[in-house]
Protein backbone atom coordinates (compact mmCIF):
# COMPACT_ATOMS: atom_id res chain seq x y z
CA UNK A 1 0.00 0.00 0.00
CA UNK A 2 1.15 3.45 -1.25
CA UNK A 3 1.18 4.98 2.61
CA UNK A 4 1.77 8.33 1.08
CA UNK A 5 -1.11 8.57 -1.47
CA UNK A 6 -4.13 10.10 -0.95
CA UNK A 7 -6.21 6.83 0.05
CA UNK A 8 -10.26 6.17 -0.13
CA UNK A 9 -12.50 3.61 1.33
CA UNK A 10 -13.11 1.74 -2.48
CA UNK A 11 -15.72 -1.17 -2.89
CA UNK A 12 -13.27 -3.46 -5.55
CA UNK A 13 -15.42 -2.98 -8.27
CA UNK A 14 -15.65 0.72 -7.88
CA UNK A 15 -12.10 1.03 -7.38
CA UNK A 16 -11.64 -0.61 -10.65
CA UNK A 17 -14.20 1.26 -12.38
CA UNK A 18 -12.77 4.40 -11.36
CA UNK A 19 -9.19 3.31 -12.92
CA UNK A 20 -10.61 2.67 -16.31
CA UNK A 21 -12.34 6.22 -16.38
CA UNK A 22 -9.00 7.53 -15.65
CA UNK A 23 -7.16 5.21 -18.48
CA UNK A 24 -10.00 6.61 -20.51
CA UNK A 25 -10.68 4.00 -23.32
CA UNK A 26 -12.77 5.02 -26.43
CA UNK A 27 -15.05 2.63 -26.64
CA UNK A 28 -16.29 0.26 -23.47
CA UNK A 29 -18.95 -2.77 -23.94
CA UNK A 30 -20.72 -5.49 -21.40
CA UNK A 31 -23.53 -7.48 -20.97
CA UNK A 32 -25.47 -5.87 -17.73
CA UNK A 33 -27.03 -8.91 -16.13
CA UNK A 34 -25.72 -11.46 -13.73
CA UNK A 35 -23.27 -12.95 -13.35
CA UNK A 36 -21.48 -9.37 -14.23
CA UNK A 37 -20.62 -6.91 -11.38
CA UNK A 38 -20.30 -3.06 -10.78
CA UNK A 39 -17.78 -2.15 -12.47
CA UNK A 40 -19.58 -1.76 -15.84
CA UNK A 41 -22.72 -0.90 -13.62
CA UNK A 42 -20.33 2.42 -12.15
CA UNK A 43 -18.87 3.07 -15.94
CA UNK A 44 -22.30 3.16 -17.39
CA UNK A 45 -23.32 5.78 -14.85
CA UNK A 46 -20.24 7.62 -14.91
CA UNK A 47 -21.32 7.88 -18.72
CA UNK A 48 -24.29 8.87 -18.42
CA UNK A 49 -23.43 11.35 -15.65
CA UNK A 50 -21.58 13.10 -18.47
CA UNK A 51 -18.60 12.48 -16.26
CA UNK A 52 -16.27 10.37 -18.84
CA UNK A 53 -16.79 10.55 -22.34
CA UNK A 54 -16.33 7.04 -23.64
CA UNK A 55 -18.63 5.16 -25.97
CA UNK A 56 -20.31 2.64 -23.71
CA UNK A 57 -22.34 0.49 -25.34
CA UNK A 58 -24.99 -1.89 -23.79
CA UNK A 59 -24.50 -5.16 -25.72
CA UNK A 60 -27.30 -8.26 -26.21
CA UNK A 61 -25.03 -11.12 -24.43
CA UNK A 62 -21.45 -11.38 -23.54
CA UNK A 63 -20.59 -13.09 -27.12
CA UNK A 64 -22.02 -9.28 -28.69
CA UNK A 65 -20.19 -7.40 -25.60
CA UNK A 66 -16.50 -9.54 -27.10
CA UNK A 67 -17.33 -9.33 -30.54
CA UNK A 68 -18.34 -5.30 -30.31
CA UNK A 69 -14.50 -4.54 -28.47
CA UNK A 70 -13.01 -6.88 -31.07
CA UNK A 71 -14.45 -4.58 -32.96
CA UNK A 72 -14.00 -1.57 -31.73
CA UNK A 73 -9.99 -2.39 -31.24
CA UNK A 74 -9.83 -3.15 -34.57
CA UNK A 75 -10.34 0.52 -35.49
CA UNK A 76 -7.36 1.53 -33.57
CA UNK A 77 -8.61 2.57 -30.31
CA UNK A 78 -8.55 1.29 -26.27
CA UNK A 79 -11.12 -0.71 -25.57
CA UNK A 80 -12.51 -2.11 -22.21
CA UNK A 81 -14.97 -4.75 -20.92
CA UNK A 82 -15.16 -6.95 -18.37
CA UNK A 83 -17.17 -9.88 -17.14
CA UNK A 84 -17.37 -13.07 -15.08
CA UNK A 85 -18.16 -16.93 -14.73
CA UNK A 86 -20.70 -17.87 -17.44
CA UNK A 87 -20.53 -14.68 -18.74
CA UNK A 88 -16.72 -15.26 -19.59
CA UNK A 89 -17.78 -19.30 -21.03
CA UNK A 90 -20.01 -17.24 -23.38
CA UNK A 91 -17.09 -14.75 -24.60
CA UNK A 92 -15.10 -18.02 -25.14
CA UNK A 93 -15.15 -17.74 -29.21
CA UNK A 94 -14.37 -14.26 -29.27
CA UNK A 95 -11.69 -14.14 -26.52
CA UNK A 96 -9.65 -16.92 -29.02
CA UNK A 97 -10.72 -14.57 -32.27
CA UNK A 98 -9.03 -11.39 -30.46
CA UNK A 99 -5.71 -13.04 -29.34
CA UNK A 100 -5.08 -14.45 -32.70
CA UNK A 101 -6.10 -11.04 -34.49
CA UNK A 102 -3.44 -9.43 -31.80
CA UNK A 103 -5.99 -6.91 -30.85
CA UNK A 104 -4.54 -5.19 -27.35
CA UNK A 105 -7.92 -5.39 -25.24
CA UNK A 106 -7.83 -4.85 -22.38
CA UNK A 107 -10.74 -6.69 -19.70
CA UNK A 108 -11.41 -7.78 -16.09
CA UNK A 109 -12.48 -11.26 -15.60
CA UNK A 110 -14.14 -11.47 -11.47
CA UNK A 111 -13.27 -14.69 -11.30
CA UNK A 112 -16.25 -16.83 -10.20
CA UNK A 113 -17.56 -20.97 -10.55
CA UNK A 114 -19.28 -22.19 -13.49
CA UNK A 115 -22.58 -24.26 -13.26
CA UNK A 116 -23.77 -26.98 -12.49
CA UNK A 117 -25.01 -26.65 -9.92
CA UNK A 118 -25.52 -22.60 -10.41
CA UNK A 119 -23.09 -20.42 -8.24
CA UNK A 120 -22.06 -16.93 -8.02
CA UNK A 121 -19.61 -17.29 -5.71
CA UNK A 122 -16.20 -16.74 -6.38
CA UNK A 123 -13.36 -19.34 -7.22
CA UNK A 124 -10.90 -19.60 -10.48
CA UNK A 125 -12.27 -22.59 -12.58
CA UNK A 126 -13.68 -19.73 -15.24
CA UNK A 127 -10.43 -18.60 -16.20
CA UNK A 128 -9.11 -21.72 -16.87
CA UNK A 129 -11.44 -22.45 -19.38
CA UNK A 130 -9.59 -19.76 -21.22
CA UNK A 131 -5.92 -20.60 -20.09
CA UNK A 132 -5.19 -21.78 -23.50
CA UNK A 133 -6.08 -19.33 -25.95
CA UNK A 134 -3.38 -16.66 -25.79
CA UNK A 135 -4.27 -14.26 -23.66
CA UNK A 136 -2.07 -12.71 -21.03
CA UNK A 137 -3.51 -13.61 -17.65
CA UNK A 138 -2.61 -11.61 -14.98
CA UNK A 139 -3.68 -12.47 -10.97
CA UNK A 140 -4.25 -9.42 -8.40
CA UNK A 141 -4.36 -9.83 -5.00
CA UNK A 142 -6.17 -7.00 -3.35
CA UNK A 143 -7.66 -3.51 -4.84
CA UNK A 144 -4.62 -1.99 -5.23
CA UNK A 145 -2.57 -4.79 -6.89
CA UNK A 146 -5.61 -4.40 -9.81
CA UNK A 147 -5.76 -0.65 -9.65
CA UNK A 148 -2.26 -1.32 -10.62
CA UNK A 149 -2.58 -3.97 -13.25
CA UNK A 150 -5.06 -2.73 -14.99
CA UNK A 151 -3.15 0.75 -16.31
CA UNK A 152 -0.19 -1.45 -16.81
CA UNK A 153 -2.73 -3.96 -18.89
CA UNK A 154 -2.79 -1.42 -21.69
CA UNK A 155 0.91 -0.56 -22.11
CA UNK A 156 1.96 -4.58 -22.12
CA UNK A 157 -0.90 -4.88 -24.75
CA UNK A 158 0.06 -2.43 -26.93
CA UNK A 159 3.52 -3.65 -26.74
CA UNK A 160 3.08 -6.77 -27.24
CA UNK A 161 -0.23 -6.90 -29.37
CA UNK A 162 -1.51 -9.16 -27.08
CA UNK A 163 -4.72 -9.15 -24.94
CA UNK A 164 -4.60 -8.81 -21.40
CA UNK A 165 -7.19 -10.39 -18.82
CA UNK A 166 -7.04 -9.17 -15.41
CA UNK A 167 -8.38 -11.86 -12.63
CA UNK A 168 -9.71 -10.32 -9.62
CA UNK A 169 -11.42 -12.69 -7.16
CA UNK A 170 -15.13 -12.52 -7.55
CA UNK A 171 -16.90 -10.96 -4.30
CA UNK A 172 -13.35 -11.24 -2.01
CA UNK A 173 -12.45 -8.33 -4.01
CA UNK A 174 -14.80 -7.03 -6.22
CA UNK A 175 -17.68 -6.74 -3.47
CA UNK A 176 -15.67 -5.70 -0.62
CA UNK A 177 -14.26 -2.15 0.94
CA UNK A 178 -10.65 -1.43 1.47
CA UNK A 179 -8.36 1.53 1.20
CA UNK A 180 -7.00 2.28 -2.37
CA UNK A 181 -4.91 4.85 -4.34
CA UNK A 182 -6.52 5.62 -7.72
CA UNK A 183 -3.67 7.06 -9.51
CA UNK A 184 -4.88 10.52 -11.81
CA UNK A 185 -6.01 10.70 -15.08
CA UNK A 186 -2.99 12.79 -16.16
CA UNK A 187 -0.07 10.49 -14.62
CA UNK A 188 -2.20 7.92 -16.29
CA UNK A 189 -2.07 9.98 -19.74
CA UNK A 190 1.90 10.53 -18.66
CA UNK A 191 2.59 6.47 -18.28
CA UNK A 192 0.49 5.28 -21.13
CA UNK A 193 0.89 7.81 -23.71
CA UNK A 194 -1.35 8.32 -26.37
CA UNK A 195 -2.03 4.88 -28.02
CA UNK A 196 -1.09 4.58 -31.58
CA UNK A 197 -1.68 1.44 -33.77
CA UNK A 198 0.36 -0.05 -36.34
CA UNK A 199 -0.09 1.93 -39.85
CA UNK A 200 -2.17 -0.28 -42.09
CA UNK A 201 -2.87 -2.55 -39.79
CA UNK A 202 -6.46 -1.49 -38.43
CA UNK A 203 -9.73 -0.44 -40.00
CA UNK A 204 -9.55 2.58 -41.84
CA UNK A 205 -12.23 3.40 -44.46
CA UNK A 206 -8.96 5.44 -46.62
CA UNK A 207 -7.26 2.30 -46.40
CA UNK A 208 -9.54 -0.50 -46.20
CA UNK A 209 -7.35 -3.45 -45.53
CA UNK A 210 -9.10 -7.33 -44.49
CA UNK A 211 -8.23 -8.37 -40.73
CA UNK A 212 -9.13 -12.03 -39.92
CA UNK A 213 -9.14 -13.20 -43.05
CA UNK A 214 -8.78 -17.12 -43.06
CA UNK A 215 -5.43 -18.84 -43.55
CA UNK A 216 -4.52 -22.12 -44.83
CA UNK A 217 -2.25 -25.01 -43.83
CA UNK A 218 0.19 -23.40 -45.73
CA UNK A 219 0.04 -20.41 -43.27
CA UNK A 220 -2.08 -21.27 -40.23
CA UNK A 221 0.79 -23.04 -38.04
CA UNK A 222 3.89 -20.00 -38.25
CA UNK A 223 0.91 -17.75 -37.22
CA UNK A 224 0.02 -19.57 -34.32
CA UNK A 225 4.03 -20.53 -33.59
CA UNK A 226 4.67 -16.74 -33.43
CA UNK A 227 1.32 -15.93 -31.43
CA UNK A 228 2.96 -18.61 -28.77
CA UNK A 229 6.46 -17.30 -29.15
CA UNK A 230 5.52 -13.92 -28.63
CA UNK A 231 3.20 -14.89 -25.43
CA UNK A 232 6.15 -16.28 -24.07
CA UNK A 233 8.46 -13.65 -25.03
CA UNK A 234 5.74 -11.19 -23.63
CA UNK A 235 7.77 -12.14 -20.05
CA UNK A 236 10.09 -9.82 -20.45
CA UNK A 237 7.75 -6.60 -21.15
CA UNK A 238 5.31 -7.62 -18.33
CA UNK A 239 8.42 -7.25 -15.85
CA UNK A 240 9.64 -3.94 -18.06
CA UNK A 241 6.28 -2.61 -17.28
CA UNK A 242 6.07 -3.54 -13.71
CA UNK A 243 9.11 -1.53 -12.74
CA UNK A 244 8.10 1.22 -15.23
CA UNK A 245 4.98 1.33 -13.72
CA UNK A 246 6.37 1.91 -9.70
CA UNK A 247 8.52 4.56 -11.31
CA UNK A 248 6.24 7.00 -13.14
CA UNK A 249 3.53 6.47 -10.09
CA UNK A 250 6.25 6.52 -7.43
CA UNK A 251 5.39 3.14 -5.86
CA UNK A 252 8.70 1.48 -5.60
CA UNK A 253 9.39 -1.39 -3.32
CA UNK A 254 13.01 -2.34 -1.94
CA UNK A 255 12.63 -6.40 -2.81
CA UNK A 256 14.83 -7.66 -4.58
CA UNK A 257 13.97 -7.58 -8.09
CA UNK A 258 13.84 -11.80 -7.96
CA UNK A 259 11.19 -11.88 -5.54
CA UNK A 260 9.09 -8.97 -6.59
CA UNK A 261 8.35 -8.48 -10.08
CA UNK A 262 5.88 -8.53 -12.68
CA UNK A 263 5.72 -11.91 -13.07
CA UNK A 264 5.90 -13.43 -9.21
CA UNK A 265 6.74 -12.22 -5.79
CA UNK A 266 8.41 -14.44 -3.01
CA UNK A 267 7.82 -13.58 0.44
CA UNK A 268 10.02 -16.03 3.16
CA UNK A 269 13.22 -17.40 4.08
CA UNK A 270 16.13 -18.31 2.08
CA UNK A 271 15.93 -21.83 2.53
CA UNK A 272 12.33 -22.61 3.59
CA UNK A 273 10.95 -25.83 4.67
CA UNK A 274 7.75 -25.19 2.92
CA UNK A 275 7.09 -23.12 0.21
CA UNK A 276 3.22 -22.61 -0.65
CA UNK A 277 1.96 -21.19 -3.83
CA UNK A 278 -1.54 -19.50 -4.64
CA UNK A 279 -2.75 -16.90 -6.99
CA UNK A 280 -5.41 -14.12 -6.36
CA UNK A 281 -6.63 -12.91 -2.80
CA UNK A 282 -5.71 -16.30 -1.02
CA UNK A 283 -2.52 -14.61 -0.44
CA UNK A 284 -3.37 -12.50 2.16
CA UNK A 285 -5.34 -15.10 4.01
CA UNK A 286 -2.34 -17.33 3.37
CA UNK A 287 -0.09 -14.46 4.80
CA UNK A 288 -2.16 -13.65 8.05
CA UNK A 289 -1.82 -17.88 8.72
CA UNK A 290 1.86 -17.42 8.95
CA UNK A 291 1.88 -14.28 10.62
CA UNK A 292 -0.25 -15.33 13.33
CA UNK A 293 1.27 -18.64 13.77
CA UNK A 294 5.05 -17.38 13.81
CA UNK A 295 6.67 -19.20 10.62
CA UNK A 296 8.27 -16.16 8.64
CA UNK A 297 10.98 -18.19 9.24
CA UNK A 298 9.94 -21.56 8.31
CA UNK A 299 7.53 -21.27 5.52
CA UNK A 300 7.87 -19.21 2.07
CA UNK A 301 4.76 -17.73 0.02
CA UNK A 302 5.61 -17.50 -3.63
CA UNK A 303 2.53 -15.37 -5.61
CA UNK A 304 1.77 -16.32 -9.01
CA UNK A 305 1.19 -12.49 -10.61
CA UNK A 306 1.42 -13.83 -14.48
CA UNK A 307 -0.43 -17.07 -14.77
CA UNK A 308 -0.27 -17.01 -18.56
CA UNK A 309 3.14 -16.85 -20.25
CA UNK A 310 3.83 -19.00 -17.57
CA UNK A 311 7.13 -17.42 -15.83
CA UNK A 312 8.91 -20.82 -15.77
CA UNK A 313 11.95 -19.22 -15.16
CA UNK A 314 11.22 -16.67 -12.41
CA UNK A 315 9.14 -19.47 -10.42
CA UNK A 316 11.94 -22.33 -10.86
CA UNK A 317 14.44 -19.23 -8.99
CA UNK A 318 12.30 -19.56 -6.40
CA UNK A 319 10.76 -22.62 -5.59
CA UNK A 320 14.37 -24.86 -6.11
CA UNK A 321 15.01 -23.27 -2.90
CA UNK A 322 12.69 -25.83 -1.16
CA UNK A 323 11.69 -29.71 -1.01
CA UNK A 324 7.88 -29.41 0.01
CA UNK A 325 6.06 -27.36 -2.55
CA UNK A 326 2.11 -26.90 -1.35
CA UNK A 327 0.34 -25.38 -4.50
CA UNK A 328 -3.30 -24.22 -3.20
CA UNK A 329 -5.39 -23.96 -5.92
CA UNK A 330 -9.43 -22.35 -6.24
CA UNK A 331 -9.21 -24.54 -9.45
CA UNK A 332 -9.71 -28.14 -10.72
CA UNK A 333 -9.14 -29.78 -14.11
CA UNK A 334 -11.73 -32.46 -13.57
CA UNK A 335 -10.03 -36.07 -13.75
CA UNK A 336 -6.90 -34.66 -13.50
CA UNK A 337 -5.87 -31.88 -10.66
CA UNK A 338 -5.46 -28.10 -10.00
CA UNK A 339 -4.03 -26.80 -13.61
CA UNK A 340 -1.28 -24.47 -11.65
CA UNK A 341 -0.07 -27.77 -9.87
CA UNK A 342 0.43 -29.40 -13.06
CA UNK A 343 2.50 -26.42 -14.60
CA UNK A 344 4.72 -26.47 -11.37
CA UNK A 345 5.33 -30.12 -11.85
CA UNK A 346 6.62 -30.15 -15.34
CA UNK A 347 9.45 -27.22 -13.85
CA UNK A 348 10.29 -29.92 -11.26
CA UNK A 349 11.47 -32.41 -14.13
CA UNK A 350 14.87 -31.54 -14.86
CA UNK A 351 16.13 -31.32 -10.61
CA UNK A 352 17.83 -33.91 -9.13
CA UNK A 353 16.70 -33.27 -5.74
CA UNK A 354 13.34 -35.09 -4.44
CA UNK A 355 10.72 -32.56 -4.35
CA UNK A 356 7.58 -33.00 -2.12
CA UNK A 357 5.06 -31.45 -4.42
CA UNK A 358 1.36 -31.37 -3.21
CA UNK A 359 -1.54 -30.20 -5.24
CA UNK A 360 -4.67 -29.08 -2.01
CA UNK A 361 -8.09 -27.56 -3.89
CA UNK A 362 -9.75 -25.30 -1.56
CA UNK A 363 -12.80 -22.53 -1.76
CA UNK A 364 -14.36 -23.85 -4.62
CA UNK A 365 -17.85 -22.36 -5.42
CA UNK A 366 -16.90 -19.74 -2.59
CA UNK A 367 -16.55 -22.05 0.43
CA UNK A 368 -14.93 -20.11 2.62
CA UNK A 369 -10.83 -20.73 3.32
CA UNK A 370 -9.48 -19.73 6.85
CA UNK A 371 -6.32 -19.40 8.30
CA UNK A 372 -6.99 -22.91 9.84
CA UNK A 373 -7.30 -24.87 6.92
CA UNK A 374 -4.14 -23.10 5.75
CA UNK A 375 -2.71 -24.10 8.52
CA UNK A 376 -4.05 -27.92 7.97
CA UNK A 377 -2.24 -27.94 4.50
CA UNK A 378 1.05 -26.44 6.09
CA UNK A 379 1.00 -30.01 8.76
CA UNK A 380 -0.05 -31.99 6.13
CA UNK A 381 2.81 -31.20 3.53
CA UNK A 382 5.50 -31.53 6.02
CA UNK A 383 4.02 -34.67 7.44
CA UNK A 384 2.18 -36.40 5.50
CA UNK A 385 3.28 -38.33 2.32
CA UNK A 386 2.57 -36.96 -1.48
CA UNK A 387 -0.30 -38.20 -3.19
CA UNK A 388 -1.00 -38.24 -6.59
CA UNK A 389 -3.87 -36.86 -6.40
CA UNK A 390 -5.67 -33.98 -5.78
CA UNK A 391 -5.87 -33.49 -1.87
CA UNK A 392 -9.98 -31.68 -0.92
CA UNK A 393 -9.66 -29.16 1.71
CA UNK A 394 -13.42 -28.84 2.38
CA UNK A 395 -13.04 -27.24 6.40
CA UNK B 1 5.09 -9.62 -34.39
CA UNK B 2 6.90 -10.84 -37.59
CA UNK B 3 3.92 -11.96 -39.64
CA UNK B 4 0.99 -9.61 -40.51
CA UNK B 5 -2.32 -10.90 -40.47
CA UNK B 6 -3.23 -7.66 -42.25
CA UNK B 7 -4.62 -8.70 -45.90
CA UNK B 8 -4.56 -5.85 -48.01
CA UNK B 9 -7.59 -5.22 -51.22
CA UNK B 10 -7.37 -7.43 -54.27
CA UNK B 11 -4.97 -10.22 -53.18
CA UNK B 12 -7.53 -12.79 -52.65
CA UNK B 13 -6.18 -13.62 -56.19
CA UNK B 14 -2.95 -15.04 -54.18
CA UNK B 15 -5.02 -18.10 -52.91
CA UNK B 16 -4.89 -20.68 -55.74
CA UNK B 17 -7.62 -22.70 -54.48
CA UNK B 18 -7.54 -25.55 -57.43
CA UNK B 19 -5.67 -27.65 -55.04
CA UNK B 20 -8.68 -28.57 -53.03
CA UNK B 21 -10.67 -29.97 -56.15
CA UNK B 22 -10.88 -33.96 -56.55
CA UNK B 23 -13.09 -34.03 -59.23
CA UNK B 24 -12.18 -31.92 -62.33
CA UNK B 25 -14.79 -30.45 -64.25
CA UNK B 26 -14.12 -30.80 -68.73
CA UNK B 27 -15.78 -29.39 -71.09
CA UNK B 28 -16.74 -31.09 -74.56
CA UNK B 29 -16.10 -27.55 -76.89
CA UNK B 30 -17.99 -29.56 -79.48
CA UNK B 31 -21.16 -30.42 -77.14
CA UNK B 32 -21.17 -26.81 -75.51
CA UNK B 33 -23.89 -24.88 -77.09
CA UNK B 34 -22.23 -21.24 -75.29
CA UNK B 35 -25.85 -20.82 -72.82
CA UNK B 36 -23.40 -19.40 -70.16
CA UNK B 37 -25.56 -21.05 -67.11
CA UNK B 38 -22.24 -22.54 -66.21
CA UNK B 39 -21.06 -18.57 -65.64
CA UNK B 40 -24.05 -18.55 -63.64
CA UNK B 41 -23.70 -21.47 -61.32
CA UNK B 42 -19.95 -21.11 -60.86
CA UNK B 43 -20.61 -20.53 -57.12
CA UNK B 44 -16.36 -19.15 -57.46
CA UNK B 45 -16.74 -17.31 -60.96
CA UNK B 46 -14.23 -19.78 -62.75
CA UNK B 47 -16.14 -19.98 -65.68
CA UNK B 48 -16.15 -17.52 -68.47
CA UNK B 49 -17.06 -17.65 -71.97
CA UNK B 50 -14.23 -17.56 -74.76
CA UNK B 51 -14.66 -17.35 -78.64
CA UNK B 52 -13.95 -20.48 -80.55
CA UNK B 53 -14.31 -20.18 -83.95
CA UNK B 54 -16.87 -16.93 -83.20
CA UNK B 55 -18.84 -19.06 -81.20
CA UNK B 56 -18.93 -18.55 -77.37
CA UNK B 57 -17.54 -21.20 -75.61
CA UNK B 58 -17.40 -22.08 -71.99
CA UNK B 59 -13.53 -22.08 -69.97
CA UNK B 60 -12.85 -22.95 -66.90
CA UNK B 61 -9.72 -21.46 -64.42
CA UNK B 62 -8.43 -24.51 -62.78
CA UNK B 63 -5.97 -22.69 -60.78
CA UNK B 64 -9.31 -21.73 -58.40
CA UNK B 65 -12.04 -24.44 -59.49
CA UNK B 66 -12.81 -26.31 -56.19
CA UNK B 67 -14.19 -29.09 -58.06
CA UNK B 68 -17.88 -28.61 -56.84
CA UNK B 69 -19.62 -29.93 -59.80
CA UNK B 70 -22.55 -27.69 -59.88
CA UNK B 71 -21.68 -26.96 -63.57
CA UNK B 72 -21.56 -30.37 -64.66
CA UNK B 73 -24.81 -30.90 -62.98
CA UNK B 74 -26.53 -27.25 -64.13
CA UNK B 75 -25.11 -28.03 -68.22
CA UNK B 76 -28.69 -28.69 -70.45
CA UNK B 77 -26.28 -30.41 -72.75
CA UNK B 78 -24.30 -32.69 -70.66
CA UNK B 79 -21.12 -31.10 -72.01
CA UNK B 80 -19.24 -31.08 -68.54
CA UNK B 81 -18.26 -34.35 -67.09
CA UNK B 82 -16.21 -34.51 -63.87
CA UNK B 83 -13.14 -36.53 -63.66
CA UNK B 84 -11.61 -37.98 -60.88
CA UNK B 85 -8.26 -35.43 -60.62
CA UNK B 86 -4.84 -37.46 -61.01
CA UNK B 87 -0.99 -35.59 -60.86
Amino acid sequence: MPRTKPLQILEGSRAIALTVKNIAPAVISAYPITPQTHIVEDLAKFKANGEADYEYVRAESEFAAASIVLGASATGVRTYSATSSQGLLLMTEVLFNIAGLRLPIVMTCANRALSAPINIWNDHQDVMVIRDSGWILLFAENHQEAIGQHIMAYKIAEATKLPVMINVDGYIITHSYEPAWIPDKKTIRKYLGEYQPTSGEYLDPDNPVTIGAFATPNDYMEIRQELHEDLVASQKIIDKEYFNYQKIFETKTKKSQIEDNGLIEYVGPKNPQVILVAMGSILGTIRATIKANKLENKIGILKIKTYRPFPKEAIAEIIFKTKNIAVIEKALSLGQEGPLTLDIKALLLNRTTKTNIQNYIVGLGGRDITTGMIKKIINDIIKTKQNLGSKFVNK
Amino acid sequence: MKKTLIVQPNTSLKNKTGSWRTFRPEIDIDLCIGCTTCTKVCPEGTVAMVKKNNKPKAKINYDYCKGCGVCASECPVKAIVMKPESK
